[in-house]
C-alpha cells in the first residue's frame, strides 16, 4: 500500500513519517515513533489505555488515523511529567493515593484527567467519575483513583492561587 | 556511624518495613508511561504474527489453502497444523493433563479456534494475510448445553480420544465426559439427608466468564540461531513453569531457554496457561531465523484464551429444626468447553472445590464433579480465585440463603449458629481440608454492627409495606457473605502442576554497602510485590525498604517458582523471603558477635542492628556488617552475605472475611444501585494495608461485574456473543460501587510471618454478596434462586415472574 507523509507536533516536538493512509494513530505511535505509554487494551475504542490528547480534548488513539493527526497538536504521558523529570501533580496524587496497580489504564487514564481538569478545575466525585468513564481500570474499582484525581485537582487549585 | 540521637521507633519507620502504607516503588514508572509490556519490546527485524480463526464451533477442516495469504506483500510465512505435525508441535499438554491443538488438526472444537498462523512483517500485513487465507470447513452439530452433551447421542467432541475409557483423572463414562471427581463420604451423606428435619434442595449455576485483564496475552520468541537459545518474553503469570513446559514440548534444553515476563497489564489467571500463540510464535522464530511478536487483540481473547467458571452445583443441605446443619451434598457438571485447559494442580482436577463447606462446622459432606467437553472454548481457569474456590464459596453462601428460606430464619444467625468455632481450629472439614485458623464470630459481629444490621432489617420491613402499600416501585436488599478461602498452593506432597512442585522461592543478596536485591520465583501483575516483599525483607533484617531492588520474571537470574495466582505469592514466595532473610540474619548475628568481640548468643537483633545483650550502646548496623561481611577475614564465616529459601509450605493458608451489600433495586427496570458495601477482610498478618486496600477494591469491582452483568455467552450454534468489551460487561467509574473496608487480624500459625494472603479474597467474598442482595430483595415475594448474572434483564424478569408488574 503506497505511504503518505505525516507531520505533527508531539509532546511540543515536530515529528514526521510515512504512514499507510490506514494506520491508527495509536499504531504509529507506539511503532513508528516508539511513544509506548499510551496502551492498546481492544483497539474497539471502550477501553481508554490509549488516550492522547489532541488540540485540546482526549481522543482515543485507536479510533483515530494518523493521517488525521496531521498537522495537529498531540500530548501523551510522555509529554506529561515535569519538564526536570519529576512526576507531576497528578502522576505524584496518583502515586500517593495508589490510583494504580498494574499501570496498563494508567497513562490513558492520567492524560485523560489532564485534560478533564481543565475542562473542570473543581470537579465533584461525581464530574470525576463521569469524567473518567471512557477510561476502564480491571485493578483498582476507581476508588483512589477517584481520590487521587480530587487531590490533583485541589493541589492545582492552590498552585494555582499561589501564583496569583 | 553510631547515631544514638535516633530513637528506636524512627529506626523502625526508616525502615518502611511490615505493616506500613508504603507508596509503590513500581509507580514511578507507570505514571509515567515508562512500563515495559510486551507489547512494548520491539526487537530488529521483529515479525508479526495473527491466527486465523475459525468461524465455526464444530466442523471438519477440509481445506487449507496459503497461496493467496503468501502472496501478500509483508506475509513471510502461513503455518497449518501440518507444518507444526512434522515437529510433534500441532497438538500441546494442557495444565490439565488434557491436551490442545495448537492449530485446527483435521476439525475445530470452538467458534475462534487457532487454524492457522500468519507471519508478516507488520500487524497490518498479519491481518491482510489472515483475510487471505483460504479455509474450507464442512460443518458438524453443535452443543453448547453440558448436560445435552452427555445424552447418549450426543456428537462426538474429541475424537482423538474415541474409545479412550481412562482420562487423566480416571474413568470416563461417555464419550464428552472428562472426569468423575468425588470427596468426601456419600453413603453417610446420604443417611442424613433421609433421616434430616429439613433439606433444602437448589440448582446454583455459576456463569461462564473470563479474567479480561486489560492487557491481552502476548508474546515475543526470540530464537539466536548462533547461540541456540530460545528467549520468550510474554505475559507470564509462571514463567519458570512455561520454561520447563516449552523444553519438555520443544526438546530444546531447558538452559538454552530464557523466560522473560515483564510488566503485565494484569493477569487474573488469565495468564497461566499456555497458548497456542506462544508455541506458534516459537516454531515461526526458529523457521524464520527473527525474533516473532504475538499480542492478540480483545476479540481474541475473550473468545479464545481461558474463561472461567460454568459451573452448575446442585446442592442438598440438611439441618435441624433449628437450624444445625446436619450434611451437605453436591454435585457438579462442570463445562471445560473443548479441551480441559483448566489450571489447576494436577490431583484436584476441580480444583479446592472441596472448601465448599466453607465457614461452618458440617459434619458430614459429599461432593463429586464430572468435567464435561462442549462446543465452547477451554480454559476453566481461576479467575482471581483459588482455583475454583469461587464456585464453592458462592454455592454454599447461597446455600445458606436457600436453608435460611426454608428454615424461615435470619441468615445472618443462620450463618452465625454454624461457623467454625474459634476453638476448633485446626479445623478438619468433612471434605478434607485442614483450616489454619479463624475467629469468624468475632469478624461477623464487627460486620453486622458496622452496618447497623438490625436497622437495615426494620428499614426494609418498612419497604416492602410501602412497596405492598403502592408508595414505592424500590426493594431493598440486604446480601450478606462470609466466605473462607484457601489459598497459597501448595504443599508439594499435594499440590504439583504437570509434576511441578508447587513451592516458591526468594534469593536476598546484600551488597557490601549494605542495600540489598532479592529475587522471587512469582511475578508481580499489578500486586505491588516489588513494594511489599521489600518491606518484609526490612523488617526481617533491618535494611530500609528503600534500599532494596526486587526482580521478578527473569527465569536466567529468579530462582525456580510456580509464579503468581490462586494468591499464592504472599503464602509461599513471602515465606521464602521471610525464610532467605532470616538465613541472612542469622550469618548477620555471627558477624556482629565476632566484630563486638562477643559470643553469638550474646547479641541480639534490635531493628536494624545487632546490639549486645544488656548494653544497646554497644552494636553493629546492618550496614557495618554487611561491609564486614565482604571485606572483613572472619575466622570460620565465609565471605559475602545472601542467601536462598525454596519454601514448601506445610499447609494451605485460609484468609477469610465478611462482605455485606445494600441494595436498592427497581422493580419496573430491572436497574439497582448499590447503596452500601462493607468489606471485611482477614488475611492474618497485613504487610502492607495501602495495597491491601486496593486489592479488596479491585476484587470487589470484579466481583460486581461478574454477579451484576459480566458474563460469556454463546448461542445454540456455539456462536459467541459476548467478544467485545460492547457486550462483555466491565464497569467504568460510574457504575463502581463505593467500598468501605474493614479487618480483623488471625495470623496463619504456620506460615513465618502470619500473613495468609488477600489478592483473591474480595472476588471470592463480594459475588455471593451482591448476588445474594438481589435475591434478599425478592425474598418476601417468593424468589429461592435465580441464576447469575443480574442484569437489569434478568431482575426485570425476576420481578415479572413473581408477578410484580401487576
Ligand atoms: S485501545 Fe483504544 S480504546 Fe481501547
Ligand atoms: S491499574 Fe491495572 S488496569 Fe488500571
Amino acid at each position: 500500500m503506497s505511504k503518505m507523509h505525516v507531520k505533527f507536533t508531539l509532546n511540543g516536538e515536530e515529528v514526521e513519517g510515512l504512514a499507510e493512509p490506514r494506520t491508527l494513530l495509536i499504531h504509529f505511535l507506539r511503532e513508528n515513533l516508539r511513544i509506548t505509554g499510551p496502551h492498546i487494551g481492544c483497539e474497539t475504542s471502550h477501553c481508554g489505555a490509549c488516550t492522547v490528547d489532541m488540540d485540546g480534548k482526549s481522543v482515543k488513539s485507536c479510533t483515530v488515523f494518523v493521517a488525521q493527526a496531521n498537522g495537529a497538536d498531540v500530548t501523551t504521558i510522555e509529554g506529561l511529567t515535569n519538564p526536570d523529570g519529576t512526576l507531576s501533580v497528578i502522576q505524584e496524587m496518583f502515586r500517593e493515593h495508589h490510583g494504580l496497580q498494574c499501570g496498563y489504564c494508567t497513562p490513558g487514564m492520567i492524560t485523560r484527567v489532564h485534560r478533564l481538569l481543565q475542562e473542570h478545575p473543581s470537579p465533584t466525585e461525581e464530574d470525576v467519575r463521569f469524567g473518567i468513564a471512557g477510561n476502564l481500570c480491571r485493578c483498582t474499582g476507581y476508588q483512589n483513583i477517584v481520590k487521587a484525581v480530587l487531590a490533583a485537582a485541589d493541589q492545582l487549585n492552590a498552585q494555582k492561587e499561589a501564583a496569583e | 556511624m553510631k547515631d544514638e540521637v535516633t530513637s528506636t521507633e524512627e529506626r523502625r519507620e526508616n525502615l518502611k518495613g511490615m505493616g506500613c502504607a508504603r507508596k509503590r516503588v513500581e509507580d514511578v514508572r507507570f505514571t509515567q508511561g515508562k512500563g515495559n509490556y510486551v507489547d512494548d519490546i520491539k526487537m530488529d527485524g521483529m515479525l508479526f504474527g495473527d491466527f486465523v480463526r475459525s468461524p465455526y464451533a464444530h466442523a471438519r477442516v477440509t481445506s487449507i489453502n496459503k497461496e493467496a495469504a503468501l502472496a501478500i506483500p509483508g506475509v513471510v510465512a502461513v503455518l497449518t497444523a501440518e507444518d507444526l505435525a512434522p515437529l510433534g508441535l500441532h497438538w500441546m499438554p494442557t495444565l490439565a493433563g488434557d491436551k490442545q491443538m495448537v492449530l485446527a488438526d483435521g476439525k475445530v472444537l470452538f467458534q475462534g479456534q487457532e487454524v492457522a498462523f500468519v507471519v508478516a512483517n507488520d500487524r497490518y500485513a498479519a491481518s491482510d494475510g489472515v483475510e487471505a487465507v483460504e479455509v474450507d470447513y464442512e460443518d458438524l452439530p453443535v452443543v453448547t448445553d453440558p448436560f445435552k452433551a452427555l445424552e447418549p447421542d450426543a456428537p462426538v467432541l474429541r475424537e482423538d480420544l474415541e474409545g479412550q475409557t481412562e482420562g487423566a483423572h480416571g474413568p470416563r463414562k461417555h464419550h464428552n465426559h472428562i472426569f468423575t471427581w468425588e470427596q468426601g463420604d456419600e453413603a453417610a451423606t446420604e443417611q442424613v439427608m433421609s433421616t434430616a428435619d429439613v433439606v433444602a434442595e437448589e440448582m446454583v449455576y455459576y456463569h461462564r466468564t473470563h479474567p479480561n485483564p486489560l492487557e491481552t496475552c502476548g508474546c515475543v520468541a526470540s530464537m539466536d540461531k548462533v547461540t541456540g537459545k530460545l528467549t520468550l518474553y510474554g505475559t507470564f503469570q509462571a514463567p519458570h513453569a512455561i520454561r520447563t513446559i516449552v523444553s519438555l514440548i520443544s526438546s530444546i534444553p531447558e538452559h538454552k531457554i530464557r523466560v522473560v515476563s515483564p510488566d503485565i497489564g494484569g493477569g487474573f489467571g488469565n495468564k497461566v496457561g499456555a497458548y497456542s500463540g506462544y508455541v506458534c510464535s516459537v516454531v515461526a522464530s526458529i523457521v524464520t531465523g527473527k525474533p516473532v511478536k504475538w499480542v492478540e487483540d480483545k476479540m481474541d481473547n475473550l473468545m479464545s484464551t481461558a474463561f472461567a467458571r460454568d459451573y452448575w452445583m446442585k446442592g442438598k443441605i440438611a439441618a435441624t429444626k433449628e437450624g444445625k446443619i446436619t450434611g451437605l451434598h453436591c454435585h457438579v457438571i462442570g463445562d471445560h468447553g473443548g479441551f480441559d485447559a483448566c489450571a489447576d494442580p494436577t490431583k484436584f482436577p476441580a480444583g479446592f472445590f472441596n472448601i465448599c463447606t466453607g465457614s461452618y462446622d458440617i459434619p458430614t459432606a459429599y461432593l463429586s464433579v464430572d468435567g464435561v467437553y462442549t462446543n465452547k472454548a477451554p480454559g476453566g481457569v481461576a479467575y482471581r480465585c483459588s482455583f475454583r474456590v469461587t464456585e464453592a464459596a458462592y454455592f454454599i453462601e447461597r446455600m445458606i440463603e436457600v436453608l435460611a428460606i426454608k428454615l424461615d430464619m435470619d441468615s445472618a444467625e443462620l450463618r452465625r449458629i454454624n461457623f467454625i468455632k474459634k476453638e476448633q481450629f485446626p479445623y478438619q472439614s468433612a471434605l478434607g481440608w485442614e483450616y489454619d485458623s479463624g475467629d469468624y464470630h468475632t469478624a461477623w459481629d464487627k460486620a453486622l454492627e458496622a452496618v447497623d444490621y438490625k436497622a437495615l432489617r426494620a428499614e426494609q420491613a418498612q419497604r416492602i409495606e410501602d412497596f405492598k402499600a403502592g408508595k414505592t416501585r424500590k426493594l431493598m436488599g440486604v446480601g450478606l457473605s462470609f466466605f473462607t478461602e484457601i489459598v497459597g498452593a501448595g504443599p508439594v506432597k499435594n499440590c504439583d502442576i504437570l509434576g511441578l512442585g508447587m513451592f516458591d522461592s526468594c534469593e536476598i543478596r546484600i551488597h557490601p554497602t549494605g542495600s540489598a536485591i532479592a529475587r522471587l520465583g512469582t511475578i508481580s501483575q499489578g500486586q505491588g510485590h516489588a513494594t511489599a516483599f521489600a518491606q518484609i525483607i526490612a523488617s526481617e533484617i533491618g535494611i530500609p525498604a528503600d534500599d532494596i531492588t526486587l526482580e521478578e520474571g527473569d527465569t536466567d537470574t529468579a530462582p525456580y517458582g510456580l509464579g503468581t495466582y490462586g494468591s499464592r505469592s504472599m503464602p509461599v514466595a513471602g515465606a521464602a523471603t521471610a525464610m532467605a532473610s532470616r538465613k541472612i540474619k542469622a550469618k548477620a548475628q555471627m558477624i556482629a558477635a565476632y566484630l563486638l568481640e562477643v559470643h553469638d548468643d550474646d547479641v541480639e537483633f534490635d531493628v536494624d542492628r545487632f546490639a549486645v545483650k544488656g548494653n544497646p550502646e554497644r552494636f553493629k548496623t546492618m550496614k557495618e556488617i554487611a561491609f564486614a561481611a565482604y571485606n572483613q577475614a572472619i575466622p570460620g564465616v565465609e565471605p559475602g552475605l545472601e542467601a536462598v529459601s525454596y519454601y514448601d509450605p506445610p499447609n494451605m493458608t485460609y484468609p477469610f472475611g465478611a462482605y455485606i451489600c445494600v441494595m436498592e433495586l427497581d422493580v419496573d427496570t430491572g436497574e439497582h444501585e448499590i447503596r452500601k458495601f462493607y468489606a471485611l477482610d482477614d488475611c492474618g498478618t497485613r504487610v502492607n494495608p495501602m495495597i491491601i486496600e486496593g486489592q479488596v477494591h479491585g476484587g470487589a469491582t470484579e466481583g460486581y461485574a461478574i454477579a451484576m452483568g459480566q458474563e460469556i455467552a454463546y448461542d445454540e450454534m456455539g456462536n459467541h456473543k459476548t467478544a467485545t468489551l460492547m457486550d462483555f460487561f466491565v464497569p467504568t467509574a460510574m457504575e463502581t460501587p463505593t467500598y468501605q473496608t474493614d479487618f480483623t487480624v488471625t495470623p496463619s500459625p504456620h506460615h513465618p510471618i502470619g500473613a495468609k494472603g488477600v489478592g483473591e479474597s474480595p472476588n471470592v467474598g463480594s459475588v455471593p454478596a451482591f448476588s445474594n442482595a438481589v435475591h434478599d430483595a425478592f425474598r418476601a415475594f417468593g424468589l429461592v434462586q435465580s441464576h447469575m448474572p443480574h442484569d437489569h434483564w434478568r431482575v426485570w424478569r425476576i420481578a415479572d415472574e413473581l408477578g410484580l408488574h401487576g
